[in-house]
């Protein structure tokens, strides 16, 4: 069965959708992820969507059940990469994505990953800069 | 109005959605839409074709080349499904006899020029829509 790979980095798991995916792949890649967190203990997701060039209800809600697992497994989701055209889309769709937190790219999307780790950590044993 | 083409295909398999999105932006590509506009017929399509496939049980598109006097791109999603009772309601944001968000219908609404609903509860369901360039 065709599947999206799922690389890991250290306490983060990167995904690339570089494909125009069929409903059941999108649910694949869902549960897929689940389990990959589960399994590692990740700490954050990465998905990069620059090469999607649409994000219907059906890829919506999926980014959305994927931020919400991820939350209770304790990792942080960041979607980066959205392109103009499809954000503009998804607003007049009616899709407003509550909870997925975005970011233009995946320089500034590992940032935020890093630097929500970096808090909850620092939340857990105190700061380190004394 | 000048059709300058018209071909229809099937919306029978998951894969057809994609066949579906594949086929709008070509053409909306070849008619000269803006990339936003592209977009927004692309994602209109890939909700109708979505609900011809889950609640009307298959059926097809047909996509329809308007040039002259203006240009534009129609596509006409028909099913043989149960139809829609309550085309309203149906049309809210939210509403949904499955589980989707229910937001398929009265989206495409918004990313489109013209929509139309003919629906018989028990004969099946015809969603128009065009987008002109
Ligand atoms: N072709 C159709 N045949 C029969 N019923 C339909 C058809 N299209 C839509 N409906 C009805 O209208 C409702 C609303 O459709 P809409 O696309 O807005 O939401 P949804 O498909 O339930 O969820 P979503 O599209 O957000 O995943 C559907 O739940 C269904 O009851
Ligand atoms: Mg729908």
């Amino acid at each position: 069965m065709e599947r999206i790979p799922i690389l890991r980095m250290g306490e983060y798991l990167l995904v690339t959708i570089q494909v125009d995916m069929h409903d059941r792949l999108a649910m694949t890649l869902q549960d897929d992820l689940t389990n990959r967190i589960s399994e590692t203990g990740a700490k954050g997701v990465l998905i990069d969507i620059s090469s999607l060039e649409i994000v219907d209800s059906f890829i919506g809600r999926m980014l959305g059940n994927i931020a919400s697992m991820s939350r209770v497994l304790d990792a942080d989701t960041v979607v980066v990469g959205m392109r103009p055209a499809v954000a503009i889309t998804l607003v007049e769709l009616g899709m407003s994505l509550t909870g997925v937190r975005t970011a233009l790219n995946v320089d500034a999307g590992m940032d935020l990953l890093r630097n929500s780790l970096d808090a909850r950590k620092d939340a857990l044993y105190g700061s380190r800069i004394q | 109005m000048a059709v300058v083409s018209s071909e229809a295909t099937a919306v029978a398999t998951e894969s057809d959605i994609v066949t579906v999105r594949r086929l709008v932006r070509e053409a909306s590509a070849k008619l000269g839409f803006s990339l936003v506009d592209q977009t927004k017929v692309v994602t209109a399509a890939s909700e109708l074709a979505r609900n011809t496939l889950i609640h009307g049980k298959g059926g097809e598109m047909e996509l329809i080349t308007l040039n002259g006097p203006r240009v534009g791109l129609r596509l006409k999603f028909h099913d043989h499904g149960p139809g829609i009772r309550d085309i309203q309601l149906a049309l809210r944001d939210g509403f949904t006899t499955g589980s989707g968000l229910g937001l398929g219908l009265g989206g495409a609404k918004r990313l489109v020029n013209e929509f139309e609903i003919n629906s018989q509860p028990g004969e099946g369901t015809t969603v128009t829509v065009t987008r002109w360039k």
